[in-house]
């Protein structure tokens, strides 16, 4: 089973003679099929979270496990063929739509054309193959970003706030999409997403992150309907944007 | 030249230091001052290279060559401030790139292995070198910071550092070959060399010092090239982790 498991990840950063806490013993379980959604005030720690799950960034202590075993026992790009992961920009290659598309299978030697096969997959037209990525909609970069990470056929997906810079129509089509190819890929997500809205309509569960805390964590529709926290209370009600002073928590 | 001509041609120095003058230039001190180091730079050099050449041993030959290739190293280490090993890795550069063509120009016969061809010929392909690495490790630190989310993104697909940063390693190689390349194609035409000129001027017969100058011209693109790739397989790792995550430097 494809789960994703973080167990007390903590994350401490130098930086000028002084150690920050970046994240600090969090855990969180993700079961395949699963949307995982962790939202959270800007700065809380919600993308070095998901940073630390595909390794491009090495936790100070705690463990994070994929199919049970501990990443760091894997070949690091398994793990992140395995883990794909989406960025806030769609960060596309320079070059056409299929250099993009082929980038991740050509690494491991494969050169199977199938790229017309995942632009399918995210609902774009065919003749879109040979444009030059750099010039296509917003929206139309982040669904090739996200065909892209599926060409590396994972069998996880973390998303750093896939939506923000799309208009309110593109996000939920996206939203949509994303929807069908988890039931259809069975794949396991981690959403991030300062947009509770968002965290609601997707989520099967979901966590709250405030200054590499968590605060509360448990199924999505429990999470919104009876939060138990009172800074959960507070962030659901818009009170908690800008973040709270360390000795709230 | 006899040492009176010389020393009349001091005048033209003194009509530039008329000039800044004139024109309220302040420079008067600093061309005083460059005058004064270029003579005795220029008296220091001359007074080594004479020792040298007139004991002619090979290993004198050789710490001659290691004390150019490392203030070359010192040099070019500038152009990657901050950067933890710039100058080892600049200093391996310019040296591996500088014996190997020594090492094939001797080994073919091409030239002896006399203080009086190689170490002026050593200047020149070590001056070149250092401009190239210099050139490359600039630019490979330019190029690592202005596109980390684009690394990282190769990364989180599965690619090692070097497949991550493999279009920036090549623009950075040719960065630094590109000046080489461009006065090869317009020597002889913009340029006199200078050791052409200097050739000429004592009396070698331009067909001679045209020889010469050729050598030099093929030996430079040898050595730029093979420093220019060893910095940039060098320096672009210090940017990564063994486990391919791009590190938070303060370059």
């Amino acid at each position: 089973m494809p789960e994703i498991r973080c167990q007390g990840v903590s994350l401490t950063k130098l930086q000028g003679g002084l150690s920050t806490e970046i994240l600090r013993a969090v855990g969180l379980t993700a079961r395949q099929g699963e949307i995982y959604t962790v939202i959270g005030p800007s700065g809380s720690g919600k993308s070095t979270l998901l940073r630390l799950i595909n390794r491009l960034l090495e936790p100070s202590s705690g463990t994070i496990f994929f199919a049970g075993s501990d990443i760091r026992r894997m070949p690091v790009t398994e793990v992140r063929r395995k883990i794909g992961l989406v960025f806030q920009q769609p960060m596309l290659f320079p070059g056409s739509v299929e250099e993009n598309l082929c980038y991740g299978p050509r690494l491991r030697g494969d050169n199977s054309r199938e790229a017309a096969k995942y632009l399918d997959m995210v609902g774009l037209e065919r003749e879109l193959l040979q444009r030059d990525a750099a010039a296509l909609s917003g929206g139309q970069q982040q669904r090739v970003a996200l065909a892209r990470a599926l060409a590396n056929k994972p069998e996880a997906l973390l998303l750093d706030e896939p939506t923000s810079a799309l208009d309110p129509r593109a996000t939920e089509q996206l939203e949509d999409l994303i929807l069908g190819l988890v039931q259809s890929l069975r794949l396991t997500v981690v959403w991030v997403t300062h947009n509770m809205e968002q965290a609601k309509r997707v989520g099967d569960r979901t966590m709250l992150l405030v200054n590499g805390q968590v605060v509360e964590e448990r199924p999505t529709a429990d999470f919104f309907s009876w939060p138990e926290q009172e800074l959960t209370i507070r962030f659901l009600a818009g009170k908690l944007e800008s973040g709270v002073q360390g000795n709230e928590l | 030249m006899s040492f009176s001509a010389l020393l009349l041609s001091l005048t033209l120095v003194i009509i530039s230091v008329l000039i800044s003058a004139r024109q309220k230039l302040q420079l008067e001190k600093d061309i005083l001052i460059g005058t004064v180091r270029a003579v005795i730079q220029l008296l220091a050099v001359g007074f080594v290279l004479n020792y040298v050449f007139h004991i002619s041993d090979w290993r004198l030959t050789l710490i001659m060559l290691t004390v150019m290739i490392l203030a070359a190293g010192q040099n070019a280490a500038k152009r990657g401030k901050g950067m933890p090993g710039a100058f080892g890795i600049v200093t391996a550069a310019i040296g591996g790139g500088t014996f190997v063509t020594i090492i094939i120009m001797v080994g073919l016969g091409i030239i002896t292995f006399d203080p009086t061809k190689v170490i002026p010929i050593g200047g020149m392909v070590i001056g070149n070198s250092m401009i190239g690495a210099g050139l490359v490790l600039n630019r490979l630190m330019a190029e690592i910071k202005q596109k980390r989310l684009e690394i990282e993104a190769a990364l989180a697909l599965g690619a090692t550092s070097r497949q991550a940063v493999e279009g920036i390693l090549r623009s950075s190689i040719k960065a630094g070959l590109i000046p080489t390349i461009d006065s090869l194609k317009t020597l002889g035409i913009v340029q006199l060399p200078g050791m052409m000129t200097g050739l000429i001027l004592a009396g070698t017969s331009p067909l001679q010092a045209v020889r010469y100058q050729m050598l030099v011209a093929f030996m430079l693109s040898s050595t730029v090239s093979i420093s220019c790739v060893i910095v940039g397989l060098l320096a672009y790792r210090r940017f990564f982790s063994q486990h391919y995550q791009l590190l938070e430097l303060k370059y």
